[in-house]
């Protein structure tokens, strides 16, 4: 995955989110880029890229296919988690479709358990309120522990708001505490044993507890992806997990 | 077990709350995910020409499912 930064001191977003939650609709807003906009799947084939500034900053917005999770199912959710675990976003931005969170929220718990750095877009929420729904932007803010921001991509509504939510994480002026996923008594112990042998040889580099729990779930393509990425060709991850 | 029964049984317009997934790996992750959880409630909304697959209402999304894979969710008809 190539990023194109203009300047090496573009600061990197992920611009994240579900099919049909006008995740493009934001990326155009946002970049005054002209991505084609549709309703199939694998519209965002390859990353688009966009640059825009704010507050005198420039930023760099990576637009991921839309997915309704990252757990590696399809090419598109491996790209998907892969920019986010690899690509150092500072931020990752969660559009989601305000007439339907229940099924748009599962992807921002998902990546809400890999990086704290996250916002979460509340997207279309002119179509909620003609359906009659109204959302609790403040309250779903304080449930899942990250700034929760509402938007109408489509008439440019919240996106200023979006810009300087965005900016204050990436200057760690907000303190994230994202929600996490409690498992039952016997995997925690099984994720803290793994969490501990993992740190060895990541570092820091990725969340440990994370990859502990893709271990658990029998995804291999995550130790493809991390020795890819974070690790010097001399570790072998697959044979040390092995060797547990 | 009494009153479970697969989700490719129930006939059109039918709904049942989901209470048991007999799918493990990357198919089960794929139907969690899609919103195929213990007490989700699915509407059979219509099933195509050749009688396979049957577009499902699940969590305010059609999704479609082969008979193999319904075979394997068993619902509580409500």
């Amino acid at each position: 995955m190539k990023i194109e930064k203009a300047s090496p001191t573009d600061i990197v977003l992920a611009l994240a989110g579900n099919p049909n939650t006008g995740k493009s609709t934001i990326f155009n807003a946002l970049t005054g880029l002209k991505q084609h906009t549709g309703n199939w799947p694998g519209k965002t084939v390859t990353n688009a890229q966009g640059h825009f500034i704010h507050r005198g900053k420039p930023f760099l917005l990576v637009d991921l296919p839309g997915t309704y999770s990252i757990l590696a199912n399809s090419p598109d959710e491996q790209v998907a988690r892969d920019f986010i675990c690899f690509g150092k976003p500072e931020a990752t931005i969660v559009v989601t479709d305000a007439t339907n969170l229940e099924r748009n929220l599962n992807l921002a718990l998902q990546i809400m358990e890999i990086t704290s750095d996250v916002v979460v877009a509340v997207n279309l929420l002119d179509e909620a309120e003609r359906k009659g729904i109204s959302v609790d932007l403040s309250k779903l803010s304080a449930e899942l522990g990250v700034p929760v921001i509402g938007t109408i991509a489509r008439e440019q509504k919240g996106l200023t708001e979006l810009k300087d939510i965005v900016d204050d994480i990436v200057m760690k002026k907000l303190q994230l505490k994202p929600y996490q996923i409690r498992y039952s008594a016997g995997i925690e112990e099984r994720i803290n044993q793994l969490s501990l042998k993992l740190e060895k040889i990541l570092r820091g580099k990725i969340n440990a507890r994370w990859v502990a729990l893709r271990l658990l779930d029998g995804d291999e393509t995550i130790i493809e992806s991390i020795e890819k990425y974070l690790l010097p060709s001399s570790i072998d991850l697959r044979g040390e997990i092995a060797s547990w | 077990m009494k009153n479970k029964i697969p989700l490719s049984s129930l006939p059109i317009g039918a709904k049942g709350e989901v209470e048991l997934i007999m799918v493990n790996g990357l198919l089960r992750r794929r139907l969690l995910d899609l919103g195929v959880v213990p007490e989700s409630v699915i509407e059979v909304i219509r099933v195509s020409p050749a009688g396979d697959p049957t577009a499902y209402l699940i969590k305010g999304s059609l999704i479609g499912l082969r008979k193999i894979e319904a075979n394997q969710i068993f619902v509580k008809q409500l």
